[in-house]
């Protein structure tokens, strides 16, 4: 397959996980929405690594530390969930409107 | 031939998957679903020849960070999470037109220079130029060496802030 069919997909990726993050039905919805556009920025990645040669490793090597931080961001995310839900009984973004009062 | 039919099958099921989580009524469901994804953007990496990428995608997306989220719908309450459908259409809607608006952009000049898939060299296997890479002063060493200590800060500081504090929580003092 081109590089495009591999851009396309990556986009349509992209834009269920960003309408994932704004549909805002539970904070950890966001979060997975978040994931979602982390992997499509991963596809763009490794398919420019792999359709241009000069590139090489590299792709796949800040693939590898998008996946790292992935993980980080998902341990701290969660854990910031866990308080909010300790502190304001629910993880529903439309209910935690603390600073808007 | 295998490679264009395996594209589609992957790229079916990532995108599936990915619609299923958006619609779907329950949260729970839709990160169900989301290992479909995850699963689907990792054979993607396979037909690229990313080989190690695509088994720590499924090893760390797949069996790490989902689960974490599983853990994290189950800790908290499972109260109906409602599907509003008219804000998950205006996001699409609006997201959909930004990209579509950007990808046109990019195609209508886009000169990358990429070869085509036919003139491709065969993928070789990818884990031992990425340990090189990884373990040389003159590749990414220092960058490894700092997410190692991300990493290590993510997870202390993961666990102070999720650790559960002794006395009553503040908000019952403010109501």
């Amino acid at each position: 397959m081109e590089l495009g069919a591999y851009l396309a997909v990556s986009a349509v990726l992209f834009v269920l996980g960003m309408a994932m993050a704004a549909a805002r039905r539970s904070l950890i919805y966001v979060l997975m929405g978040l994931e979602l556009i982390l992997n499509a920025a991963n596809i763009n990645l490794v398919a420019f690594a792999r359709f241009k040669p000069e590139i090489g490793l590299d792709g796949q090597i800040g693939a590898i530390f998008v996946i790292i931080l992935a993980a980080a961001e998902a341990a701290i995310g969660l854990a910031i969930v866990l308080n909010v839900y300790s502190r304001f009984g629910t993880i529903r973004p439309d209910d935690i409107d603390e600073l808007r009062q | 031939m295998g490679l264009q039919i395996s594209f589609w099958i992957f790229s079916v099921i990532a995108v599936g998957g990915g619609l299923i989580a958006l619609f779907e009524r329950s949260v729970v469901r839709s990160a169900f679903a989301l290992f479909g994804t995850f699963l689907g953007v990792a054979g993607l990496f396979l037909t690229l020849g990313a080989d190690f990428l695509a088994w720590t995608q499924v090893l760390i997306y797949a069996g790490g960070i989902m689960v974490l989220y599983l853990f994290g719908l189950m800790l908290t309450k499972p109260s109906p999470f409602e599907r509003n459908l008219r804000r998950i259409g205006l996001a699409l809607g609006l997201t959909a037109s930004f990209a579509l608006l950007f990808f046109w952009r990019l195609f209508a000049g886009a000169e990358w220079g990429a070869l085509p898939a036919a003139e491709l060299p065969a993928p070789e296997p990818a884990a031992r130029g990425i340990g090189l890479a990884f373990l040389r002063p003159e590749g990414w060493l220092y960058a490894f060496e700092f997410a190692s200590i991300i990493l290590l800060l993510a997870l202390i500081g993961s666990v102070y802030i999720a650790r559960r504090r002794s006395g009553p929580p503040p908000a019952e003092e403010a109501s």
